[in-house]
């Protein structure tokens, strides 16, 4: 099932007294989530991630603007009657029910014709643990469960009446970091096998960039970017996505172009088909960076930290706007350590050039 | 003994001491009056030892009336207060405009003294000279014929004692109760909402089990206080209770050890130990119940 949100606005009344204006959480969505994919709702703390998950499952109302679900406007259906999975960040399973139990309770709630009876009711929970991979722990109250276990039994509950929407509050927050690298590959089968269109939040970058078929960026309430992860990683809309994506995060300099020429201080980095001179942000990805002792950009070496398969050189430079330098380059270099100086060629297709002001992207020619 | 135990027992010693003398050693001690037969506190002597003290009790209709009427008072207003209590905690959660007036409204009658409450009742059921009371005079307006809830029929006395241990019990309960409504995470309700479940399932499924422990914490202290009423009933019905045929287990035993028929220490050790039995009985009882019922 597609998802549209058009015009799609949330404010909450501020709670600052004296301060009249609403904070906006949500602003403005306009967007129009495909059928069956799986889609990463990325923004950093605050941004209104979570607001927008609840406008979709119907648990806030939004202030104004509608979503349809497939061809129908369900703004003002309740929660209940979406029929959508839902999977909370602390899970939410009901510690007083088994697994079993919990699984089963949203078929026990079906009415009328969707009815089912105990033994159908069996069957689909156990369906749905099989599927999730939790159907030998089905007797087991949540608490004698791990953190992972308990995960799998939240996203069972919610898959088990086969919602057309599936929606995951930052699901692998409460996990630890070997979990979450496996429960995530889990997401993406189980994603892939159900063909459930899944909407899930994170502040991870690196985790939605991972499994998601689409991710959307947000910020303080507004989408900045919707797009494949690599279309969105190649090619940044404006420095705070640039910013956002990727680890270890992009290099920002600042920096001028003059003459048809960008230059980062003293370094004249490369040329550009620009008309003017203005002063620019310049973002540099982490893999953008040659080694060369000719080269444009000139650093002041600071260490090299040696991975075995790429070397990270960390450097710094006067005009770069986020702190120490790193640079990822390949294993088969030897930097020279005793040099104070380390110099390096960019790859033109990993440089963006952003407003200073605005900081929105200035597409041109760079090369 | 290690040394950290004799530690422990060592800091413990005090709190021991005092529950020794002042609660233990009494407890025995009415254990053991109960058995002594016609026992003078004068001049500490009694006559033999035995059943007889029980015996004499058990056959004393004003003893059978107070087991009579503390047993309607409990499986009356244990359920009834509890259950009110509930209903208004839950409806007291739900509502956001002016819920810490309604909190505090509620939360009166547990401040105000209980005389002055008896008081008050007093002025709602007691006949006078110059009026039958303000709930006669609804029933006169709703086309009734009065009745005297104070010295009248067994019924009315019975109701107004109840109706009164309701209303004093009921406060404590509606402020434990809304704190453990309140500190059910949100996100239980949210994620029922979204599987679809229905007010009433939300209700017994999820609500109820969640604060399973509070409930049976009030239902264990609501039997226990039940049992011992007594102040209630003199409230409304004077010093003269087995009169009024409105006495209480409690009251017996006051009523044996100071009251007008007083000097029996015999009689009431040994109603104050059927009391201990029954209160007991009733507990382990529910202790057995909420095994299956509550949900820690």
């Amino acid at each position: 099932m597609k998802v549209v949100l058009q015009n799609l606005t949330k404010k909450f009344p501020n709670r600052n007294k004296g301060v009249r204006s609403d904070v906006i959480a949500v602003n403005d969505f306009n967007i129009e989530i495909p059928d069956g994919q799986l889609i990463g709702l990325l923004g950093p703390s605050g941004c209104g991630k979570s607001t927008a998950l609840n406008l979709l499952s119907g648990l806030l109302k939004p202030t104004s603007g509608k979503i349809f679900f497939g061809e129908d406007d369900v703004t003002d259906l309740p929660a209940e009657n979406r029929g959508v999975g839902l999977v909370f960040q602390n899970y939410a399973l009901y510690p007083h029910l088994t697994v079993r139990q919990n699984i089963m309770f949203p078929l026990e709630n079906l009415k009328g014709a969707a009815k089912l009876s105990k033994a159908q009711m069996q069957e689909k929970a156990l369906e749905a643990a099989k599927l999730v991979q939790i159907h030998e722990l089905m007797d087991r109250k949540p608490s004698e469960l791990s953190g992972g276990q308990q995960q799998r039994v939240a996203l069972a509950r919610a898959i088990v009446i086969r919602p057309d929407l599936l929606l995951l509050d930052e699901p692998l927050s409460n996990l630890d970091a070997r979990l979450r690298l496996q429960t995530r590959e889990e997401l993406r089968r189980i994603q892939h096998e159900t063909g459930i269109t899944t909407i899930f939040v994170t502040h991870d970058q690196e985790e939605a960039m991972s499994i998601s078929d689409m991710i959307i960026v947000m910020k303080e309430g507004v989408i900045q970017q919707v797009g494949r992860p690599q279309d969105v990683y190649d090619s940044p809309v404006n420095l705070f996505v640039a910013k956002f994506l990727g680890t270890p995060p992009i290099n920002v300099f600042s920096g001028e172009v003059k003459d048809g020429g960008l230059w980062i201080g003293g370094d004249k980095i490369c040329s550009v088909k620009l008309e003017g001179s203005r002063a620019v942000w310049v973002g540099i990805r982490p893999e953008g960076f040659d080694l060369d002792e000719n080269g444009a950009l000139s650093c002041a070496l600071a260490g090299v930290e040696v991975m075995g398969r790429d070397i990270t050189v960390i450097s710094n430079n006067a005009m770069s706007d986020s702190g120490a330098i790193r640079s990822i380059i390949s294993a088969e270099n030897r930097v020279d350590t005793s040099s104070d100086t380390v110099r390096f060629n960019v790859k033109p297709y990993k440089l963006f050039l952003f407003d200073k002001e605005t900081e929105e992207r200035i597409y041109c020619e760079i090369g | 003994m290690d040394k950290n135990n004799r530690k422990a027992w060592l800091y413990l010693l005090p709190a021991i001491l005092f529950l020794g003398v002042f609660m233990v050693y009494p407890l025995v001690d009415v254990f053991v009056y109960s058995f002594e037969e016609g026992y003078n506190s004068a001049s500490q002597t009694f006559f033999g030892v035995g059943g007889y003290n029980y015996s004499y009790i058990l056959h004393d209709p004003y003893f059978l009336q107070a087991v009579k009427n503390t047993f309607i008072l409990v499986i009356i207003t244990v359920p009834i207060s509890t259950g009110l209590a509930l209903l208004i905690s839950v409806a007291l959660n739900s509502i956001r405009p002016l819920r810490n007036l309604y909190q505090t409204v509620y939360f009166l009658p547990y401040v105000t003294n209980t005389l002055a409450v008896g008081l008050v009742f007093m002025i709602l059921f007691k006949k006078t000279a110059y009026s039958d009371g303000l709930v006669n005079l609804l029933i006169n307006w709703f086309g009734g014929q009065s009745v005297d809830f104070i010295d009248g029929p067994y019924w009315a006395k019975m109701f107004v004692l109840c109706f009164y241990t309701v209303w004093v019990v009921m406060p404590f309960k509606i402020l434990i109760l809304t704190g453990a409504l309140a500190s059910v995470n949100q996100d239980y309700y949210n994620a029922a909402k979204v599987d679809g479940t229905s007010r009433g399932r939300i209700f017994t499924r999820i609500t109820l089990p969640m604060i399973s422990p509070t409930i049976f914490y009030l239902v264990i202290t609501g039997f226990i206080g039940a049992f011992k009423a007594y102040s209630d009933a003199v409230a409304l019905f004077g010093t003269d209770l087995n009169a009024a045929g409105m006495n209480t287990i409690v009251g017996y035993v006051y009523d044996m050890l100071y009251g007008n028929s007083g000097g029996y220490p015999s009689y009431a050790s040994a109603a104050a130990i059927v009391l201990f039995a029954i209160v007991l009985t009733i507990t382990c009882i529910n202790l057995l119940i909420s095994k299956k019922h509550v949900h820690y």
